[in-house]
């Protein structure tokens, strides 16, 4: 029993000595000196963004630009269809994605380095080249099926109310992102098991995807919705080359005619994208907080932010 | 405590124990056969173990009676229905799984209500079955915990409670105490037994743990690279091995070379013993010993040597090493062994039963 009992001497930790304090102090001063350059990096721009939009030579504070957005011609058309797109892409990306990556962890996990390596093609593909040929697919479809069904199909999906070919090219460039953020909600899931488990419960498919899966993937689905929302909010490039107008490519487009305005709706452009991350947020931490297999997927939310600031703010 | 668990087992109590058939199942996966033709019949309200070494094929056994695995012959029956066909929802097989497979997103209670929810059941409905499970796994009290906030030893319990829920004809344990620690597994091994018992459900534990097998199975099938070798109740399967696999499996033994004598009986340790089951026909013979069948007594004259001992608690294990190099394995009363220090001689006699007899290995 003795032998157990930590020894009186030698054993008891020593007070730290003003060497170690300088060397604990210095990391600090260092901590403090990256955070206040980071937040010069990303408040100054949109510090001075904000006082650009509500002071005018010569007439001093005024909210006109912001009151202003609301009236401007163009800006509800584009925030629709924007919302719109985003809304079908997140849809259409789940749908398309999580049943292949389910299918494929539990029925052929081979395949899984073909479906990343596919996934993430868009990435290796810029947003010119790939609006360069969805425009002459575009161009030639018409002519080559003139006298087919396609030929209409054509036309319906260059339909400027909802773009459909936009709808298309967002779900392509949105795959790198959801793939990466829905495989770490899977690898954090003993998928398997789980699925077992429900099934052996009497659970048929569709239940078990709708009633175990999903529910435990909360954070990666969310996560997914927000970084589709935040790259169709702020695409600018494949919409403007096609020819459509929703909210990125009208904010420039209006940013010729009036700069003062372009700036406010690119300010709150990014308040909107915060408010959208936060109620993404707090719907994940409804559950999230119960289970820390959710709560690690949710952890992913964070850095998100600074990436939608980042590509909202470079678009607009 | 017990009228309590008694009562609410009672409660609980669902359609009673099926009767269980595996018929010639074969399986492979790529080149690896994981059954071949395994025939099993488990008895109405019996704990069967599957015992066996890993890639024994016990898992797919039990993965194909869930539904889990598909055999590529053979058929699956359970009370003489075939249910080879049947998808797993479908099957009214229990499971407790190895790795913890409560649902995350669920509280312990919803985790135990979830298959009566997917059959309809309405909410009360489900919420007093639950409960009483939970009562019946002693686990009341945690009921609205989710699978973080309790231990392993809690998860399984409450997996448990989860696979009586839907009152399956079957019970099947996937080696469900592998990843606890021991005083829990020992804790544990003995309230799926009571259980078991109480409720009386035919149950099927595959386990590689000969000492769980043993303790809890009323039958233990002992199988290898998918094959059935001995099917028996523990104490015969340890006393009367059908084959020298299960021997020496299943318990400890040691081979002590034998020599074939005139009269179809064996020479070992000095003493003419008859052979358990066939003798070979030709080559070099070893007999299995059971370290406790050894008797050792000190003498300066004996042909062994004690090489090594190791306190058991009531018996010590000592090792004697014999003129040709044989290594025996004795068990001894551990005040006895105090007189059989290591480098003490010693002899060594066996009881003059039948001995199982193998072909010595070149090895």
């Amino acid at each position: 029993m003795a032998a157990l009992t930590p020894p009186a001497t030698g054993a008891v930790p020593t007070a730290p000595g003003p060497k170690s304090v300088r060397r604990r102090a210095r990391p600090r001063v260092w901590r403090g000196a990256v955070g206040l350059i980071a937040a010069l990096y990303f408040l100054g721009p949109m510090v001075f963004s904000v006082i650009f939009t509500v002071k005018v030579p010569g007439e001093g504070f005024t909210l006109g630009s912001y009151t202003g957005i609301l009236g401007a011609d163009g800006f509800w058309d584009s925030l629709r269809l924007t919302l719109e797109l985003a809304g079908a892409t997140i849809a259409l990306t789940l749908l398309l994605l999580v049943p292949a990556m389910i299918a494929v962890r539990l029925t052929a996990p081979r395949l899984r380095i073909l479906l990343e390596v596919l996934c993430s093609l868009p990435l290796v593909v810029p947003a010119v080249a790939l609006t360069a040929g969805i425009g002459s697919v575009l161009q030639w479809g018409p002519d080559d099926f003139a006298n087919t069904p396609l030929f209409d199909t054509f036309n319906s999906i260059q339909n400027p109310d909802f773009p459909v070919v936009l709808l298309l090219a967002y779900v392509l460039m949105s795959l790198p992102l959801a793939y990466r953020t829905l495989d770490a909600g899977l690898r954090a899931l003993d998928l398997a098991t789980l699925v077992e488990a429900a099934r052996n419960c009497g659970a048929s498919w569709p239940r078990t995807v709708l009633r175990v899966v999903l529910p435990n993937l909360r954070a990666a689905l969310l996560n997914t919705a927000f970084l589709t929302l935040a790259l169709v909010l702020g695409e600018y490039t494949v919409a403007s080359i096609l020819g459509f107008q929703p909210f990125a490519v009208w904010i420039v487009s209006v940013g010729g005619s009036n700069a003062q305005l372009s700036v406010a709706v690119s300010v709150l452009s990014l308040v909107l994208t915060w408010v959208l991350l936060l109620l993404l947020a707090a719907a994940g931490r409804g559950r999230s907080h119960r289970s820390p297999r959710t709560s690690r997927g949710g952890a992913a939310t964070a850095p998100v932010t600074v990436t939608v600031t980042v590509t909202v703010q470079e678009n607009s | 405590m017990t009228t309590t668990t008694v009562s609410t087992a009672a409660a609980v109590r669902g359609a009673a124990g099926a009767t269980v058939e595996f018929r010639g199942l074969h399986r492979r996966f790529g080149a690896t056969v994981a059954l071949d033709g395994l025939d099993l019949t488990a008895h109405p309200g019996e704990l069967l173990a599957l015992l066996g070494p890993s890639g024994c094929g016990k898992t797919t056994a039990l993965r194909m009676l869930a539904g889990f695995e598909h055999p590529d012959a053979g058929d699956v029956l359970v009370d003489g229905e075939d249910i080879t066909a049947v998808p797993a929802h479908r099957r009214g097989a229990g499971m407790v799984f190895q790795s913890y497979s409560l649902f995350p997103h669920l509280t312990a209670v919803e985790n135990v209500a979830f298959g009566l929810r997917m059959r309809g059941r309405s909410k009360a409905a489900r919420t007093g079955r639950a409960g009483e499970l939970l009562d019946l796994v002693g686990l009341s009290a945690l009921a609205d915990r989710f699978p973080h906030q309790m231990s392993g030893g809690q998860q399984q319990r409450v997996a448990l409670a989860r696979a009586l829920a839907l009152e399956p004809r079957v019970l099947l344990l996937d080696e469900p105490l592998s990843a606890l620690d021991a005083k829990v597994r020992l804790s544990l091994r003995e309230e799926i037994r009571r259980l078991q018992q109480d409720l009386g459900i035919t149950t099927l534990f595959v386990t590689h743990d000969q000492e769980e097998a043993l303790s809890m199975a009323d039958r233990v099938a002992v199988l290898r690279a998918g094959r059935l070798e001995q099917v028996a109740a523990p104490a015969e399967l340890y006393a009367r091995p059908a084959t020298v696999f299960v021997a020496e499996f299943v318990g400890t033994t040691s081979r002590v070379p034998a020599v074939r004598a005139a009269d179809g009986r064996v020479d070992v340790l000095g003493l003419r013993l008859p052979v358990e089951g066939e003798l070979p026909a030709d080559g070099e013979l070893d007999a299995l010993v059971r370290p406790e069948a050894v008797r050792v007594t000190a003498d300066p004259k004996g042909p062994g040597i004690v090489v090594a001992a190791s306190f058991l608690g009531a018996v010590t294990r000592i090792t004697l090493r014999l003129a040709d190099g044989t290594e025996v394995k004795a068990d001894v009363p551990t005040e006895a062994a105090a007189g059989l220090p290591v480098g003490a001689s010693a002899a060594l006699t066996l009881p003059e039963r039948p001995v199982l007899v193998d072909r010595r290995s070149s090895v």
